[in-house]
């Protein structure tokens, strides 16, 4: 049965094509934790309260999504999570100095798009390894907002600023329709788009890129200063769901978001992985979420359970794209 | 090779020059920077750091970079110090083999997993580093070793010595800093870890166990964080499972860069990483003595970890246009 199907599929390989995707290991994921979640509490069958408790992760969302076409291009970015926060802490600090909301707004986009744009010179100029320099501009970044804000929560934010986790159309809250749209313009620009196209071969192949013509180097400085930018908008987010801005604020989402990419079947080494995959995996990592808490999981018990997905996710993929690649 | 070596001679020099000067400079702004007590201070902030840094060094000169050792370093001082509640009688050497086999075993976990599959060594440590911080919550259910669960022999390890009572803690990690030293290079394993790192395939094709190697610096950069666990409970007096070793491992890795280990493998010196360390150990022992706010620790860090790695790679640059080599 398994070899006829296997030989059926090896004699078409558009169908193969298809079949042997590691989506597909997102969107089985996903089954899965609807049911064992429901399993776990009748309540949590509730499409509000799903909806609701996706709210936190849009900003991590938002961050994958770029990331995504970083890691297609074959690089990475590991201080999203801090630039998150030193963007956020920017921005408590100028409205605290009295800037105004949207020029204080301004701000911390400007300063977000400022440290991607230092992460890709780096990148492009110096060719320092991406993954080893972010991890440099990790503690740089979250130690700048250290300095700026010390130990303090920066707060008070005008009412209307505050809360846009708990402003609906229908039921569904204004972050999570952010997020939907966002995955639906890149995702439109990744698969149908020249450029997108281009990410692909940039992380197939740069040196072959660079001889067809592509302008590698500013296409990357171009996603990292993007990296930089929605860090910032996903910075103005979180301080506008937390009412305060913290310099500690976002540890650790790093793994989060790589998680949700990986989970999405986007390949480590570059070249391969689309949006789809990502929107599915935020979803997975809202409802593994969601249904831990229910479950009533500790916080910090259920990273064993995320950092393992993370390494088995990667198994996963490099094994599927060894397979669709003979 | 000579030109080679001569080369780091220099790197050294270069760091070494940069301790002389910033010692010199803190000196001339506050005299009570060059007390006995300050650098009684540094020299009981760096051991803790400098040997979960042989381990890490190793790794780096090996091609890859495990950021798990603050976890791992959490875990094992949190496994010896429920062991301490329920045997405070456990001995000093025993704690040592203990914490020494917990580190070990998870890293090997991580070279195995990064040979076996073949993933970028940074993403499979990023998972364990939150999979076994998350253990580190599970073992202990949240809760914190308190000062008084840790036995007294295990406190005095890091106070006070047989020897002139410099702390053990100190003579300790010296003895490791000499193990590794020896090992690196006047040892056939030590040649092996760096031909790894310069080029894995011209390795492999050599004759030399690529694997074996990689597993090897797992192994070890896991073990000396576990003994770094046994440090950590004796010189702090206490394991909270949601503070200890968190963000250490950026702490590490900024020493070993800039100590002249070159992030793309194949080179570094016991000897740069030790200055590299003591220079993170007295930058943190001389900013509340020049009135910086220990906020900004932080930030200098990071700093310094940039800054090392375009020093560096403009250094591999020159060296490239040297050697008339690649056109990079």
């Amino acid at each position: 049965m398994l070899k006829t199907i296997s030989i059926y599929l090896n004699e078409n390989p558009t169908l193969r094509y298809w079949i042997i995707r590691p989506e597909w290991v997102a969107v089985i994921l996903l089954i899965i934790s609807i049911i064992s979640s429901i399993q776990l509490s009748p309540f949590f069958a509730d499409l509000a309260f799903i909806m609701d408790s996706a709210t936190p992760y849009v900003e991590y969302g938002l961050i994958a999504i770029i990331l995504t076409l970083i890691i297609i291009s074959g690089e990475i970015d590991l201080s999203i999570a801090s630039m998150i926060a030193l963007t956020a802490v920017i921005f408590g600090t100028a409205y605290n100095a009295g800037l105004g909301m949207p020029i204080s707004m301004l701000i911390a986009l400007f300063s977000g798009t400022l440290c991607g744009l230092f992460n890709g010179i780096l990148v492009t100029q110096l060719q320092i390894p991406s993954i080893i320099l972010t991890i440099g501009t990790l503690t740089l970044y979250r130690g700048i907002a250290q300095s700026l804000a010390s130990d303090f929560s920066l707060g008070g934010y005008p009412s209307w600023f505050i809360g846009i986790d708990y402003r609906y159309i229908g039921i569904v809250p204004i972050p999570v329709i952010i997020f939907t749209v966002f995955a639906i313009v890149v995702g439109f620009f990744l698969s149908s788009t020249i450029y997108g196209k281009q990410l692909y071969l940039i992380g197939t192949n740069p040196q072959t890129a660079k001889y067809s013509g592509i302008k590698v180097d500013r296409i990357k400085l171009l996603l990292f200063t993007l990296s930089g930018l929605v860090c910032g908008i996903a910075g103005v987010l979180t301080t506008s769901r937390l009412a305060v801005a913290r310099f500690n604020m976002a540890t650790g989402a790093e793994l989060e978001i790589v998680l949700m990419v990986m989970l999405g079947g986007t390949y480590i080494f570059g070249g391969r992985g689309n949006i789809f995959g990502t929107f599915i995996a935020f979803w997975i990592v809202v409802i593994l979420r969601a249904g831990l808490n229910v479950a009533r999981i500790k916080i910090e018990s259920q990273l064993t359970i995320l950092g393992a997905m993370l390494i088995i996710a990667i198994i996963l993929t490099n094994y599927i794209y060894s397979k669709s690649q003979k | 090779m000579t030109l080679f070596d001569k080369f780091l001679r220099i790197r050294e020099l270069g760091i070494f020059s940069i301790i002389v000067v910033f010692v010199i400079v803190a000196a001339i702004i506050d005299p009570r920077f060059m007390t006995l007590d300050s650098w009684r201070a540094v020299f009981l902030a760096i051991p803790l750091i400098l040997v979960m840094a042989m381990g890490q060094m190793m790794v780096i000169i090996c091609r890859h970079v495990d950021i798990s050792i603050g976890s791992i370093l959490a875990f094992s001082a949190i496994v010896i110090g429920l062991l301490y509640i329920q045997f405070p009688g456990l001995s000093l050497w025993l704690s040592l083999i203990i914490t020494a086999f917990v580190g070990l075993v998870m890293g090997l976990i991580n070279g195995i997993i990064v040979t076996r599959f073949n993933v970028h060594s940074i993403i499979v440590t990023l998972g364990t580093l939150s999979l076994y911080r998350g253990l580190v919550f599970i073992v202990s259910g949240g809760r914190q070793i308190d000062r008084n669960d840790i036995p007294e022999h295990v406190v005095s390890f890091s106070q006070t010595s047989f020897l002139f009572s410099i702390p053990g803690i100190l003579i300790f990690s010296a003895i490791i800093v000499v193990i590794t030293h020896l090992v690196m290079r006047h040892s056939v394993l030590g040649r092996e870890i760096y031909a790894t790192g310069s080029n894995p395939v011209a390795a492999h094709l050599k004759g030399i166990n690529v694997t074996k190697v990689t597993l090897f610096c797992f192994g070890i950069c896991g073990m000396l964080a576990g003994v770094a666990g046994l440090f950590y409970a004796s010189r702090f007096g206490y394991v909270n499972p949601g503070v200890t070793g968190v963000g250490i491992e950026f702490i590490v890795i900024a020493g070993v860069i800039i100590g002249g280990t070159s992030i793309t493998g194949g080179s570094g010196s016991v000897l740069g990483t030790f200055l590299g360390i003591l220079l993170l150990g007295i930058i943190n022992v001389a900013l509340p003595v020049l009135n910086i706010p220990g906020e900004f620790q932080k930030a200098i860090y990071g700093l310094i970890i940039v800054v090392a790695l375009a020093l560096d790679q403009l250094i591999i640059y020159r060296m490239k246009k040297l050697s008339g080599g690649i056109n990079a």
